[in-house]
């Protein structure tokens, strides 16, 4: 904390702050909302869009409020006429370049440009219209790029920069000509975009929004031939209310499953239930990797990495090509339950996997360039057929009619809806890790984690880069070899941190033996598909329901879900069996960086 | 107001020895540097006519571990090609200028920032810098100068957009503050200064300042060399002393006929006949980087106005909305009207455009739009609509 | 290595493999190919760990570094106020005869590129233009199109 006070006044009223407070923080503390457009509580400040200027006494210009630091004795008014008309010119000039169309606009009511422009009551065209028709880029599965729609706020750019370093997108050409693109403009789907999201999650408009699916889903519910069935992610359940009435961080788990019940799903079922059985295999994964290592002095990839994230795993795939044997070898939720529910439970409630349409509910953009990869078809079929986003499902809980509100909470569906605390937790950055020692450290020594009500703190946390150590004690005789041992652990979420930790590793600077490695900022309760606006507070909220739904499960460790135990009875065999290894694993390949 | 007339003068290109000089100033405190080029009056001879002595004052105020000097040859402003002339005819008074700031401030290494377009001139100019380079190790004077070239983008001559460019980076302009003297290149003090206000530093330190002050007014101290251009039969550059009258300047370098003449450029200000009398060229009246451009009766303003706005459409860095969105509805905007399809109260309309630009633009290019548009608007408005 | 790859990897050496060198080596390929090729940009970024959108962001933000092919030689003539007043248009209209290419294009033997400029900095001299780095003050169209023709008839 900065230790100088400074002294001003803003609309007549003295405050004083701290040094190198920004005039829009400083009003913000005076109740007065300044309104911003390229500025991200996320990112860098850019001052571009100058939506913010205020008046300054003294001045000739008007300071951008989002850039400018306060000084002693600094008078502001943020709402002179001066200051409105100029607010509302630059409104009406970004209107002139925008694809105004709004009714048509999937950003229709939640866009930020259309909410000031309200505010500001532009309801004249002032200006020429300076709108260039290009063509959407639909090319990508997850995310489509309209530049009609696109104020050149650069928040995008700066989320792929500064948040997730991939920089995919730039800034190109200059003067009329600027605007947002990829390297020579080419398509997404051919350049290093990892399908994040990120950049849709800040977009003020809707010049970037994820490819939704919600008429197709619609199209497979009303479709007497199908049986349709759907799972819902983690992280889903923890942000789905804020579409939908609820304050940020309500948990809205059973009105989710009866909302999806009425809309028509033939089942509603829990990637949760994939998230236990992740934990089984990919713990095991590294048990094994381990003991190949320690008793074996066999060559394994190490640390072992986490690949729940599509994201993250596009990333890789990217950038660090020379790692992808360390990625653990299993599915993702998502794709796990695809893979089981066009098999396993097909079989089970005696469906023909043809008519069977496996729909998934996510925080993610991703996802939906995950199902479409060609190793997910693991069932003879696409074992995921469609991804939403979590606001994609708001959406259609509107279309629906639904008073989510009110609903009855419900339970998910049998098999394959039954969950633990540890796959909940999967929402938040660190959770994989907590639920992977919760249950690794039980399977070695026979005893519970040491910590307490099973909360492994030390992996929780919005920290970029988290690192901890678990000393394995008094372990069972059949894992003799890890006696002693500390197990290393490190946790990245947020590409440009994963970025950071990878080239470490690299470097052979990271004595770890397991990584986690989410993609998005917190985790999957930041992904690229959950509700917008985001910010850290708003994630930290999402963060503490998660981590409330754990505590409140009866069962808290992924080994102990009696549904995952079935599975391997009746149906896998073992973890990383001959049928888990056709069905709930798959291998990568390296792409292009450049 | 204090009015000076037309003289033509010569500290710029008068031939002088510029060892002999830094040898002088290298025997002087930083601080005794400063006082002087303070007391001399000297503004930055760009346009901005910042006070040149109170930049380096900041810059050499900032604690750092490395400062810099950066000498602004990015001249990109229509109408103006005297930093050109300067940079081929006596290179050696800018390095010696660029050293005298060096010294001021303690900043160890300089840089040109030499406009793309003028790269014909760079082989001469690294020839003579590896020259001046070894004059200074030979001093014991840890300072030396490099050659940076743009290519192609008037915004760079924005002092925070050519760091960027120097960074490797789009030329955008930076948010402001900080400025260049606290976080400058690579994020250290930097004085940036103009190729022509080198100069002058160096005259400065050669011929005192109260010599110096001699020249020019109260608000205008010094000389300035001008490049004159357009419907002129002297065209070229000249140093004169500040503080004429445009009616002075025009019965020098007129054709006769002059109906209007532009003053600093596409940026800045046209003055129509009828104000030549009471309009001084100088800090006090209109100031400029030099550019001097006069039209005659056979001109149409219309073109004129419509060749800048072409120009700033083109040349704004495009980040921020007033200067992106604004030069082409200016543009467009007067294309309409001339078309008939706007009627001519949309000027209104675009002259409060243009005050918006000129407040809430993020730098001096969108804030200066404002500055020939409105007065080739007032005082050409016939010439506009019809 | 390609023959680009190398050439780009020798100017990283020279200009260092910091961000602050991008500048530089592109204007080094520039001089040397006249434009910067996907090739090119992607040895770059690779040379200066950026992304490709990095590169191409920053080149197409400058005029000079263009990014689609151009001529062996790049005639670039001065549009702006001062040239225009002193007949530009001329000039331009003389060269796309004599080279047979319409302003923006490229000749089909890949000799000549014609473009316009923002302010050559010549404006009392106008009209102006520059062939690469070379400037020809003061042209009118008959020595417009000798100029050129001295550049096509070279090698």
């Amino acid at each position: 904390m900065s230790k100088y006070k400074v002294n001003l006044k803003i609309n007549n009223i003295p405050i004083s702050v701290d040094e190198g407070t920004t005039i829009l923080q400083a009003a913000k503390m005076l109740n007065f909302n300044i309104p911003t457009l390229c500025n991200h509580p996320d990112l860098c400040v850019a001052g571009n869009c100058r939506v913010c200027v205020v008046e300054q006494k003294g001045s000739r210009t008007l300071p951008a409020a989002c850039a400018v630091p306060v000084s002693e004795g600094m008078e502001i008014q943020t709402n002179s006429m001066q200051v409105r008309a100029a607010r509302k010119h630059i409104i009406e000039l970004l209107l002139s370049e925008h694809n105004s169309d709004c009714t048509k606009c999937y950003k229709n009511g939640n866009c930020e440009l259309q909410d000031l422009a309200n505010e500001y009551r532009t309801s004249n065209n002032l200006f020429i219209d300076l709108m260039k028709s290009t063509k959407m880029d639909i090319s990508s599965p997850s995310i489509v790029k309209d530049d009609t729609k696109c104020i050149r706020c650069q928040r995008c750019v700066r989320t792929c920069a500064e948040l997730q370093n991939v920089n995919a997108l730039a800034v190109v050409n200059k003067g009329h000509l600027m605007k947002i693109s990829t390297f020579l403009n080419k398509p997404l789907n051919e350049v290093v975009c990892t399908n994040c999201g990120q950049c849709v999650n800040r977009c003020p408009t809707g010049a970037l929004v994820e490819k939704n699916y919600i008429d197709e889903v619609w199209s497979a519910i009303y479709n007497p031939e199908k049986f349709v069935v759907v799972q819902t992610a983690p992280a889903v359940r923890a942000a789905l209310g804020e579409n939908l009435g609820f304050d940020i961080g309500t948990r809205v788990t059973g009105k989710m499953v009866s909302a999806l019940k009425r809309m028509g799903f033939d089942k509603v079922l829990d990637t949760d239930f994939t998230a236990d059985l992740t934990i089984m295999e990919e713990g095991t994964e590294l048990l094994t990797r381990l003991k190949k290592a320690l008793v074996d002095g066999e060559k394994v990839a190490l640390p072992m990495m986490t690949s729940c994230s599509p994201g993250w795993i596009k990333f890789q795939e990217h950038l660090f090509p020379e790692l992808l044997e360390n990625l653990s070898t299993c599915k993702s939720p998502q794709q796990m339950f695809g893979a089981l529910a066009k098999t396993y439970y097909a079989e089970k409630i005696n469906k023909n996997p043809q008519e069977m349409v496996v729909v998934s509910v996510m925080p993610c953009t991703a996802k939906k360039f995950e199902c479409d990869r060609p190793e997910m078809r693991s069932s003879g079929y696409k074992d995921v057929d469609y991804v939403l986003t979590t606001r994609e499902l708001g959406m259609m809980i509107k279309q629906a009619g639904i008073d989510f509100t009110k609903l009855e909470e419900e339970k998910y569906d049998s098999v394959l809806g039954e969950s633990t605390g540890a796959a909940v937790i999967f929402g938040a950055t660190g959770g994989v890790m907590e639920a992977a020692i919760r249950t690794a450290y039980e399977i070695v020594t026979g005893r519970e984690i040491p910590f307490v009500n099973l909360n492994v703190t030390p992996v929780r946390g919005m920290e970029g880069i988290k690192a901890a150590s678990v000393k394995i004690k008094d372990v069972k005789p059949e894992w003799a070899f890890l006696e002693g041992v500390e197990l290393n652990v490190a946790i990245a979420h947020g590409l440009v941190n994963a970025k950071q930790l990878m080239t470490q590793v690299k470097e052979g600077k990271a004595n770890y033996h397991f990584i986690e490695v989410m993609a998005c900022p917190g985790g999957c309760l930041g992904g690229g598909g959950q509700p917008i606006p985001t910010n850290m507070e708003i994630r930290k909220k999402r963060a503490e329901a998660i981590y409330q739904e754990d505590e409140n499960m009866y069962l808290r460790k992924s080994h102990e879900n009696p549904e995952v135990n079935d599975i391997y009875k009746e149906f896998l065999g073992e973890p990383l069996g001959h049928k888990s290894h056709d069905l709930l694993h798959t291998h990568y390949k390296a792409r292009k960086r450049y | 107001m204090e009015k000076k007339l037309l003289k033509k003068v010569d500290l710029i290109f008068e031939k002088c020895n510029c060892l002999n000089i830094i040898d002088k100033v290298l025997q002087r405190s930083g601080d005794d540097i400063i006082l002087d080029i303070i007391d001399s009056g000297l503004k930055g001879r760009g346009g901005a006519g910042f006070p040149t002595g109170l930049k380096w004052k900041f810059a050499k105020n900032e604690e750092a571990d490395q400062k810099y000097i950066v000498c602004n040859a990015d001249e990109g402003e229509p109408g103006t090609f005297k930093d050109r002339e300067i940079l081929d005819r006596v290179p050696e008074k800018i390095f010696a200028g660029m050293a005298v700031c060096a010294k001021a401030i303690e900043a160890t290494k300089g840089y040109i920032y030499l406009r793309g377009e003028y790269n014909f001139l760079l082989p001469a100019l690294n020839e003579k810098l590896t020259v001046f380079n070894q004059a200074m190790k030979d001093r014991k004077f840890e300072f030396s100068i490099e050659m940076r070239s743009g290519s192609g983008a008037y915004v760079c001559g924005e002092e925070t957009a050519l760091l960027e460019s120097m960074e490797g980076k789009r030329g955008e302009p930076r948010n402001k503050p900080p400025f260049p003297v606290a976080q400058g290149y690579l994020g250290k003090p930097t004085s940036i200064n103009n190729v022509e206000t080198l100069v002058f530093a160096l005259a400065i330190m050669n011929i005192g300042p109260e010599k110096f002050k001699e020249f020019g007014t109260m608000d205008s101290r010094g000389s300035k060399v001008f490049s004159i251009s357009g419907d002129t039969p002297k065209g070229g550059i000249y140093e004169l002393e500040l503080g004429m009258t445009i009616e002075d300047f025009v019965n020098e370098f007129g054709d006769g006929d002059t109906k209007a003449i532009q003053v600093g450029g596409a940026s800045g200000f046209c003055v129509p006949r009828k104000h030549f009398k009471d309009t001084i060229i100088g800090f006090e009246g209109i100031p400029t980087g030099g550019s001097m451009m006069l039209f005659n009766s056979s001109r149409s303003m219309y073109n004129v106005l419509q060749d800048y706005l072409e120009f700033f459409e083109e040349e704004s860095c495009g980040q921020c909305t007033p200067c992106r969105v604004g030069c082409q509805q200016l543009l467009k905007g007067i294309l309409a009207v001339k078309r008939g399809e706007k009627p001519p109260a949309y000027l209104e309309e675009l002259k409060k455009l243009s005050q918006t630009m000129k407040i809430a633009s993020k730098c001096g290019l969108g804030q200066s739009v404002a500055n020939p548009f409105n007065s080739i608007v007032n005082n050409f408005r016939e010439e506009i609509i019809y | 290595m390609t023959k680009i790859e190398t050439f780009v990897k020798e100017q990283a050496n020279k200009y260092g493999k910091s961000r602050k060198s991008l500048m530089p080596i592109l204007q080094e390929i520039v001089q040397k190919e006249r434009f910067l090729s996907e090739e090119a940009m992607i040895a770059v970024a690779k040379e200066l760990d950026l992304s490709t959108a990095e590169v191409y962001g920053t080149a197409s933000f400058y005029t000079f570094l263009d990014t689609v092919p151009k001529g062996e030689n790049i005639i670039r003539v001065c549009k702006t106020i001062a040239c225009h007043m002193k007949g530009k248009d001329e000039i331009i209209e003389a060269i796309e005869n004599t080279l047979n290419i319409k302003l923006g294009e490229t000749t089909s033997d890949k000799k000549f590129s014609l473009l316009q400029a923002n302010c050559l900095g010549w404006c009392h001299k106008g009209p102006v233009m520059l062939i690469n780095d070379k400037v020809y003050p003061e042209i009118t169209a008959s020595k417009a199109i000798e100029i050129v023709e001295e550049y096509s008839n070279k090698n």
